[in-house]
């Protein structure tokens, strides 16, 4: 298999991915924004800030209110991190692969990505927004379930699995980290809002009744936190990832050494991590680390089987 | 619409079905007395049938238009054009001969040069063209082949004469089409196969694979045999998926491909560096390798001709095979049979003025409004004036591009394309067409049973471009029993 299909699936995978929860992100933040009382300490710079691309929003922003901020996620060209960024990415990349990708799958992206091309006005982004963001994320996981349940389990199919999986870790990194910024934000009255943030958190990820189900507790901010790194049964927790990642390298690819050794090491980090310790202090920086590691993680994937910088050193 | 053939009248024009109004010609007539029978409705649904299958199977061309890459779907018009297998086997014939002088002129040009020694083509013709690449001087490729894949235009003329218009022996296009459009057929009228002896066209994609094989400079069991394309915003790049599909052979860009100390090509897969054999390379000469030709390509790969040119590849076609598809070199090609096969050309050439020759330039500037005037190294109807069709200012442009360089303008007459009956909007009416076969040349040639035809679906217009509104039809070769 070509190094640059491999690269298109994996990618084409992870856009769609990141489509879904950046939608998902901006459905719970724009819920939170309504629900929480006035003076907590929430505001939508909060969003931009998680978002990962602070630099870039004020380079082309002045203000940082409900408007911008939604227009920098859902639409904004400029902003490669964008909603509509990823679903024409994903589209691009996707026709660029379609001899590997059975041919809905192609039709179902087009589509999608058709659908939020005629959204773009005003009124999706104020007035219809929690309709538009349910309709993509529901899309979203038609494509993936399409995916899943039509391509062979081959070489083609991993790098699919593997671009998912790693996208949807570093996006639930995100998602706790909403928790943890507006928490760090709130000072004294942060005991007040715990029960209802954290909850907020767990549906964002449509995690809250499998949480239920899984912790049998209140939601307090340390089962949460428990549950979104450590649990391995929930497919958008960390550790349910990094497995799912980590098969994807056992499953016949060669050179795949470096890049589980890679996964290994979060493993790790995340079953070492002292989750009662973290809620109070050092959670923000803990995620930091957490990303840091993802994204190289990315980089030993795209250097062992995309770009073959390993046989120039070998 | 129901057709009727006493009202369908070609004029002064060749009709390929109809002779005379009412009177099919033979090989035609039990078609066109089966489409008469069908009621309109029957019609139309047929036609749209084809225009479903065509948007199923995602049968695109790509054209650019205002700064964005539109996928359009592909013009087809359902009613077939038919050639009898007895006229077919004398083109076939005049198509081997004429491909294989021409190979045996281009390892000519590059190696001894004897055609310019004995004085048959001026040796400034070739130096000065802009596809005679000094950078293949002194290579033998495999069984001295250089163009292995080409297609040649063919018209015919208002008393029936078929002439070859031009031969493109760069990166002809145009072969998926010809397949795509036979599945069609096949879907619509399925009927009519069982009652006519057609040739089959489907087997393309297999003689092509055999071809490039037989090329692959190691002689293993599976050499590597991949299709390199410019990519996506290419506009045959469907045709270039379709192949490699067909052929079971990956599709790679440059990028994909790196030439190593060794001079042997590799492609990058997630298994790591692979070997390969055979370049099926949609990508014209100037684009293929930025360390000899276009630095700033990043279309092609660097070091390709080192790797070519130390045998360790096969390209196909060859570099520099180009310089005999020149429209200048054209005009020589009835010597240039003649020359290396000590045979008169079975098909003839359209008849040609050299702009360069001081009598024949002389000539077209004082009947521009009569003749077609071509550049020598252009392709796609692209930089052409159709005289007939011409306002005053184009002529006066072409005036004077033609005196300031005689070089790269050849003219030729009008030629009356023959027609087809072309299902427009309500009616059926005469559309003009061209055909374009396609031939396979390695240690043996192999030529399509047909080829493309491609239809001029604008009223009275003479251009059958897909990327200039060219439609297409499926075309029959019909054994009808004669020897």
């Amino acid at each position: 298999m070509l190094s640059r299909v491999a690269e298109r699936l994996y990618w084409t995978a992870r856009y769609l991915e990141r489509a879904e929860n950046t939608a998902r992100l901006v459905k719970v933040f724009s819920s939170l924004m309504l629900d929480l009382p006035n003076g907590v300490g929430i505001n939508w710079r909060q969003l931009v800030d998680i978002s990962g691309a602070p630099d870039l929003f004020d380079k082309n922003y002045r203000t940082c209110g409900e408007r911008n901020v939604i227009k920098f996620m859902l639409f904004d060209p400029d902003n490669p991190g964008s909603l509509f960024s990823s679903l024409s990415s994903a589209r691009e990349n996707v026709r660029t692969s379609r001899d590997l990708v059975p041919s809905e799958g192609w039709e179902h992206v087009n589509e999608l990505y058709l659908f939020a091309k005629k959204k773009v006005d005003r009124k999706t982004l104020i007035k219809d927004r929690y309709e538009f963001l349910s309709e993509i994320i529901m899309r979203c996981q038609q494509i993936t379930g399409l995916l899943a349940g039509t391509m062979s389990n081959g070489d083609a199919y991993q790098f699919v699995r593997m671009g998912r999986n790693l996208e949807r870790a570093d996006m639930t990194t995100r998602q706790i980290d909403v928790g943890s910024a507006i928490i760090i934000a709130a000072g004294v009255e942060q005991e007040r809002l715990e029960n209802r943030l954290w909850t907020y958190v767990l549906k964002s990820l449509s995690a809250h009744q499998m949480y239920r189900q899984s912790v049998r507790r209140r939601v307090s901010p340390d089962h949460v936190l428990t549950f979104l790194l450590q649990d391995m049964n929930f497919p958008r927790t960390i550790a349910h990832t990094l497995g799912e990642v980590l098969s994807c390298f056992e499953k016949g690819l060669s050179h795949n050494d470096e890049p589980m050794r890679a996964v290994w090491r979060l493993q790790r980090l995340i079953a070492d991590a002292n989750v009662a310790q973290l809620h109070n202090e050092g959670l923000h920086e803990f995620i930091e680390q957490l990303q840091t590691e993802l994204g190289s993680l990315h980089g030993l994937v795209a250097s062992t089987w995309f770009t073959l910088e390993r046989d120039k050193t070998a | 619409m129901e057709i009727d053939w006493k009202n369908y009248d070609p004029g002064e024009f060749y009709d390929e079905m109809i002779s005379s109004p009412g009177n099919p010609r033979l090989a035609s007539k039990s078609v066109a007395g089966y489409l008469q029978r069908l009621s309109a409705k029957q019609i139309g649904r047929r036609q749209n049938a084809a225009d479903l299958s065509i948007a199923e199977m995602g049968v695109t061309f790509t054209v650019y238009s205002e700064g964005e890459n539109i996928d359009r779907t592909w013009p087809f018009d359902i009613i077939p054009r038919i050639i009898p297998q007895k006229e077919w086997s004398h083109i076939e014939k005049g198509l081997t001969q004429r491909m294989t002088a021409l190979n045996m002129f281009i390892h000519d040009l590059y190696n001894d040069q004897n055609i310019i020694k004995d004085g048959i083509v001026p040796r400034e013709l070739i130096e000065s063209s802009k596809s005679f690449l000094p950078q293949c001087i002194g290579v033998s490729p495999r069984y001295n082949v250089w163009a292995h894949i080409c297609g040649s235009d063919l018209v015919r003329d208002g008393d029936g004469t078929v002439y070859v218009l031009e031969d493109n022996l760069r990166v002809p296009s145009g072969v998926s089409y010809m397949i795509e459009n036979r599945t069609i057929t096949k879907r619509v009228f399925p009927e009519l196969f069982s009652k006519h002896r057609i040739q089959p066209v489907d087997d393309y994609p297999s003689h092509l694979f055999d071809m490039l094989a037989s090329l692959s400079p190691r002689t293993i069991d599976h050499p590597e045999i991949v299709v390199m394309t410019p990519g996506i915003y290419n506009s045959a790049y469907f045709e270039h998926s379709y192949l490699a599909q067909q052929m079971g052979t990956e599709l790679v860009e440059g990028g994909d491909l790196i030439v190593d100390d060794d001079d042997c090509v590799y492609m990058k897969t997630i298994d790591g560096l692979q070997r390969v054999d055979v370049i099926y390379r949609r990508v014209n000469d100037e684009f293929i390798d930025p360390e000899v030709f276009q630095e700033d390509s990043v279309l092609g790969v660097p070091g390709l001709m080192r790797a070519w040119r130390a045998g360790n590849v096969a390209l196909a076609n060859a570099p520099g095979a180009g310089v005999a598809d020149d429209k200048v070199v054209y005009t020589y090609v009835p010597d240039i049979i003649k020359y290396y096969l000590d045979e008169d050309p079975i098909i003839p050439n359209v008849p040609s003025y050299r702009c360069e020759d001081k009598e024949h330039r002389e000539y077209v500037l004082a009947n521009l409004e009569k003749l077609v005037v071509k550049p020598a190294n252009e392709s796609g109807g692209y930089g052409m004036l159709v005289g007939p069709h011409s306002t005053a200012a184009e002529r006066t442009k072409f005036a004077k591009l033609i005196k300031k360089s005689p070089r790269n303008y050849i003219a030729q007459p009008t030629l009356s394309l023959s027609t087809a009956p072309t299902i427009c909007g309500q009616h059926v009416e005469p559309r003009h067409l061209d055909l374009r076969p396609f031939i396979l040349q390695s240690d043996r040639t192999y030529v399509t049973a047909g080829g493309l035809t491609r239809v001029a679906l604008r009223k009275g217009s003479l251009v059958v471009n897909s990327s200039q509104g060219g439609g297409s039809k499926d075309t029959w070769i019909v054994d009808m029993g004669e020897k």
